[in-house]
Formats: C-alpha cells, sequence, structure tokens
C-alpha cells in the first residue's frame, strides 16, 4: 500500500497542524499517526513513521519513540477487524474472561493473532472506560459493549458479511 | 432524589445540539460572565464555591486557577483533560457524549478567565467518536458567535481544538499530558516548574478535568457562595459517580455527597443493590487507584459511623481503614469475587501503564504483577505476600509521579484487608483454583438487603 497520502487525507493532515502556533507542528504528530494508520491499511510501517517524520520535518526517531510508546499503533500488519477486548479489574469481575475464552475459541486465534483470512485480530487490552457497560470490547472506532456470547456470534457475523459485500 | 446541577437536562431529548442546549438556557452563564464579570470576579467565584477537582486529586480549583503566571506578551493556555482512563471511571465520557455543550460553555469561561485564547481539549485516543461530537458543538458554538473572534464584543477572542491520545493512562497526569500534546511520549515532567509557571509549549498553562470544568457553569449561574451551600464541609456542589462491577444498575449518576455509601449502593435511585440478590463483599470507591475496602469498613468507619459519599467521610481512618473518592469510579465487588485476582489484573494494568521513567515504578509494577500471578495460578509462597508489600512500600512516594503510588496501593489495601485471601489461596493451590474464598469470616458484618 502506498505509504502517501492522497488529496484528502492531506486536507486533514494540514487541518491537524493547523491547530497548532507556528512552529509547533510536531504537536500533530498523535493525531497524524492516527491519520496515517487509518490512511494505510491500519498499521505503521516504518516507511509510514519516516513519511509521518517528513511531513512534519521532525526527526524519524521522534516518531518512531512516540509510535511505540502508546497502544494504539500497531506496528505490525493486522486483521481488517481488530477485536480489543478489556480485560481490566472492572471487565474481569463482570466476566470478560468468558468472552475472550469464547473469542479465541470461536475465531482459533490467540491474542495477538490474525485469523487465516486475514479478517480478525484479537487484541487484548487494558481499561477502555466503559466498566459500567462490562464485558466490552473496541472494533476500530466503535465499542461494543454488553458483550454476550450471541452477541459476539452476531458480531462476527455482521463483520464477515460485511467484508463479503466490499 | 438529590440536588442535579450537569445532568439535570441531561434527559432532554435533542440536548447534545446547539438549538436544544440554548433553548434550555445554555450559554447564559457565558453571557454572564463575559459581559458581567471581571476575570478575577470569575476566579473569586470559583474559590468561593470550594469546587475541588474532579478527576481524582481533588485539588481546590479556585486556588489552581489563582497560580497562573501572566508573564508580558506570552500566551497562556487552558488545557482540558479528558484522558479519562483510571479503570472502573467513565463520567467525562458521558458528560462529552451527551452534554457537549455543558463542557464547551465551561471552556469558554475558563478559558475567558485564565487568558487563554487558545484552548486544547486532550481526549483519550479510544474515546474516538467522540472528537466529531465535540467538534461538531464547538461549531456550532461558533457560528452562534460564542467562540473565535471578538466573543460578545468583548475583545476576547477564544479557539478551542480537540486532540487524541494514543492510548496511554499516564497521560491523564497534567504534565505527561502536556508532553503527549507536545507530539512527545507521555514521560511525566518533574516539577517544579508546575504547568501554572510554564506548561505547554513552556507557556503558564491550566490543566483541568471535564467534570470541574462542567461544574464552572452552574457556579457561575448560581455564583459560588450558593453551589458551596450544597454538599458538606470541603465536599461542595455535586460530584458524578460512575458505578460499575457487580450492581444491579451500572452507569453514571449525579450526587450532592450528602447520602451514605449504604444508600448509594442499595436505593433503587442509583446501584439498586448488588446483581443477583448476592452480597456485598467489597467495593473500590473512587478508581482502581484507591484503596479496596471490605464491605464492612466500606459501610461504617471504624468509629462505627455511617460512611458518606464524600471526600472526609470516604478517607475516614486514612488508609489503615479508610479510601478515597477519588476519580468517582465505583467499583463493587459480590461474594464470588477474587481479591487476588482482582489485584492481579490491577496489578498487570499499571505494569503496562508505567512510563518507565522511575526505576521504583518501571520494575516493581512488573515484580508485583509476576507475583501475583504467581499466587493466583497456585504457585505462590507465604513469603510472597510479604514480597509484596515490602515491593509497593518501595515504589510509594520514590516516583516523579503519582503512578507509583497509584500502583502501591491497590495491592497494599488488598493485603491489609484480606490477607487471609492470600494466605488461603497459598495454602489451597489446587482448590483456589476451581473454587473462591468467598466471604469466609467477612460475612459477619456484611450487609444483607432486607
Amino acid at each position: 500500500m502506498a505509504t502517501i497520502f492522497n488529496d484528502t487525507q492531506m486536507t486533514e493532515f494540514k487541518r491537524l497542524v493547523a491547530r497548532y502556533p507556528e512552529g509547533k507542528q510536531k504537536s500533530a504528530l498523535l493525531p497524524a499517526l492516527h491519520l496515517a494508520q487509518e490512511s494505510f491499511g491500519g498499521w505503521l510501517s516504518t516507511e509510514s513513521l519516516d513519511y509521518v517524520a517528513s511531513l512534519l520535518q521532525i526527526e524519524p526517531i521522534e516518531v518512531y519513540e512516540v509510535a511505540t510508546f502508546y497502544s494504539m499503533y500497531n506496528l505490525k500488519p493486522v486483521g481488517k477487524f481488530v477485536f480489543e477486548v478489556c480485560q481490566t479489574g472492572p471487565c474481569m469481575v463482570s466476566g470478560s474472561d468468558n468472552i475472550i475464552d469464547y473469542i479465541k475459541k470461536t475465531l482459533d486465534i490467540k491474542p495477538g493473532e490474525t485469523t487465516k483470512d486475514g479478517l480478525f485480530t484479537l487484541k487484548l487490552v487494558e481499561c477502555l472506560g466503559a466498566c459500567g457497560y462490562a464485558p466490552m470490547m473496541q472494533v476500530g472506532k466503535i465499542y461494543k459493549e454488553h458483550l454476550t456470547k450471541e452477541k459476539v456470534d452476531s458480531i462476527i457475523a455482521d463483520y464477515r458479511a460485511q467484508a463479503a459485500n466490499n | 432524589m438529590g440536588v442535579k446541577l450537569l445532568l439535570d437536562k441531561a434527559n432532554v431529548p435533542g440536548i447534545r445540539t446547539y438549538e436544544v442546549y440554548r433553548r434550555e438556557g445554555g450559554y447564559r452563564a457565558v453571557e454572564k460572565a463575559l459581559k458581567e464579570m471581571t476575570t478575577d470576579a470569575i476566579v473569586e467565584e470559583v474559590k468561593k464555591s470550594g469546587l475541588r477537582g474532579r478527576g481524582g486529586a481533588g485539588f481546590p480549583t479556585g486556588m489552581k486557577w489563582s497560580f497562573i503566571a501572566k508573564p508580558e506578551g506570552v500566551p497562556r493556555h487552558l488545557v482540558c483533560n479528558a484522558d479519562e482512563s483510571e479503570p472502573g471511571t467513565f463520567k467525562d465520557r458521558y458528560l462529552m457524549e451527551f452534554l457537549p455543550h455543558l463542557l464547551i460553555e465551561g471552556l469558554i469561561i475558563s478559558s475567558f478567565a485564565l487568558g487563554s485564547n487558545d484552548t486544547y481539549i486532550y481526549i483519550r485516543g479510544e474515546y474516538a467518536w467522540i472528537p466529531d461530537i465535540l467538534e461538531e458543538a464547538i461549531n456550532e458554538a461558533k457560528a452562534a458567535g460564542w467562540l473565535g473572534k471578538n466573543i460578545l464584543g468583548t475583545g476576547f477572542d477564544c479557539n478551542i481544538h480537540v486532540q487524541r491520545g494514543g492510548g496511554a493512562y499516564i497521560c491523564g497526569e497534567e504534565t505527561a499530558l502536556i508532553e503527549s500534546l507536545e507530539g512527545k511520549r507521555g514521560n511525566p515532567r518533574i516539577k517544579p516548574p508546575f504547568p501554572a509557571i510554564q506548561g505547554l509549549w513552556m507557556r503558564p498553562t491550566v490543566v483541568n478535568n471535564v467534570e470541574t470544568l462542567a461544574a464552572i457553569v452552574p457556579i457561575i449561574n448560581m455564583g459560588g457562595d450558593e453551589y458551596a451551600k450544597i454538599g458538606v464541609g470541603k465536599s461542595t456542589g455535586t460530584k458524578l459517580i460512575s458505578a460499575c462491577g457487580n450492581i444491579n444498575n451500572p452507569g453514571v449518576y449525579e450526587i450532592d455527597m450528602t447520602i451514605t455509601v449504604e444508600e448509594f449502593i442499595y436505593s433503587d435511585e442509583y446501584c439498586g443493590g448488588i446483581k443477583d440478590g448476592k452480597k456485598l463483599k467489597a467495593c473500590i470507591p473512587g478508581g482502581s487507584s484507591v484503596p479496596i475496602l471490605p464491605a464492612n469498613l466500606l459501610l461504617t468507619t471504624a468509629k462505627g459511623e455511617p460512611r458518606y459519599m464524600n471526600y472526609e467521610s470516604l478517607s475516614d481512618g486514612g488508609f489503615a481503614t479508610g479510601s478515597m473518592l477519588g476519580s468517582g469510579g465505583f467499583i463493587v465487588l459480590d461474594e464470588d469475587q477474587c481479591i487476588v485476582k482482582n489485584t492481579y489484573t490491577l496489578a498487570r494494568f499499571y505494569r503496562h501503564e508505567s512510563c518507565g521513567q522511575c526505576s521504583p515504578c518501571r520494575e516493581g509494577t512488573g515484580w508485583m504483577e509476576k507475583i501475583l500471578q504467581k499466587i493466583e495460578t497456585g504457585k505462590g509462597e507465604m513469603s510472597d505476600i510479604d514480597l509484596l508489600w515490602d515491593i509497593q512500600r518501595k515504589i510509594e512516594g520514590n516516583t516523579i509521579c503519582p503512578l507509583g503510588d497509584a500502583a502501591s496501593w491497590p495491592v497494599a489495601a488488598a493485603i491489609r484487608h484480606f490477607r487471609d485471601e492470600f494466605e488461603w489461596h497459598v495454602k489451597n493451590p489446587e482448590l483456589s483454583q476451581t473454587s473462591n474464598f468467598g466471604l469466609q469470616h467477612y460475612a459477619d458484618p456484611i450487609h444483607v438487603p432486607a
């Protein structure tokens, strides 16, 4: 996948940079990495990181140290749909272990792995701020809450259908 | 029904839009503050209100504002801390998602009072759909003349920008948040200098929590003195509590800090009691960092008095027998929950979120996680319990930022109040894998709903 923003993405990038005072464009780094990840297939290759560095006119190392620090940046390829399941205290006491086991069994993958068809990746994450609606997971920009086995089944079926239609 | 100042309009259909929010009396506080009050008078009202930071530390907001340096020719900034990441806490999310204009209104007044022409909302990256809601509200407010240049003819210019984080609990710490906003790793800074002197881009900066800034609106509308009459002692006004765990009605509640913990848990107006008719075992009343309390010490203080949902009462008895109101993340555990396992997941959380800057936290959180996992999986030894205690003692107070303390307190409190459950795990390596310690001797003083 080409690691160059198209016109729409470049317009968004310029909007991000314009939020900060002159000479403080580095502040746009975190949002720019989110944009790059969304634009370049859900993960950030070294080429993508170098590209963001060149756009912000900062050293590549300044981008690497940020990309490796924050948990939302994927530094290796992921499936089309990433299931980020919360496993912290409040979700755990509400039964997240059972949901995690069920997803592992249903998709036949371990945490950190992607299904053979490239559709699903399972990631175990720490508290996402949805403790009252536990168990839960994030998929892309969306939270899927009050998870049950049945709900997991229908979520997986929906994404499979969505992928088949594209 | 207690007083509601923040969520009183939460159920009005369409309150998320400017039109409805304005019709319901929104932006009156901006009019009042910008047209009738000086910046000093606004700070004075906030001081009088007794408002304390709603992010967890509870520092008086008016005092924090009065510290901001005003060197000639140097821009100042207000930063809204929307990095809500403390396990058990999801109140700011609710405010931003359903009442975005309340936050924007509070931000305009606060920006005016502090002299911030460019104000930033730093929101945790995982709340990925909320920036769109906030930006829409900002655009609506701008179109209506509440933001932009020369607001209400006062000569005051203000823009609000929303920035997403990248997924790091530590960025809720204000200096780490500032670093992150500058496009760096979230490593907390050594204080002093405090952000009020040198914060964002080394300019004077105030960082306030979402709920704190939203509370500015009722304070301006009703006046600081009236606001201070709500609540009790130094716990003035209302507080949002996000309740979760094994209760019938998890969710976000606004309380006026005069109700008892017992009422909060068992009343149908709030948590609605323990789920499936089970018994209450323990509770972490103010977000995962604060000490866990067994049911008896949660409902009554060591002196035998009822415990209330406010700053003073929840911390009555210090850490020996009390806890903290913290961020208001109220996590309830029923009789089936395992304290060792719960503590293990929290220790794992803090290990994952340690920035790695200070050795006691970077190394200590990893050790605590490993030892707790060892005990939880039936491989623990009695000496491990003392080792855990020793490690947490060596982290607490020995780090640049409070994450070290936040990681130590849950472990310390779990051992302090539930040591016999840890010992039971060690003595019963096999049984502990298939059954739970349950309530055991805690059963006696535990409240059983009528």
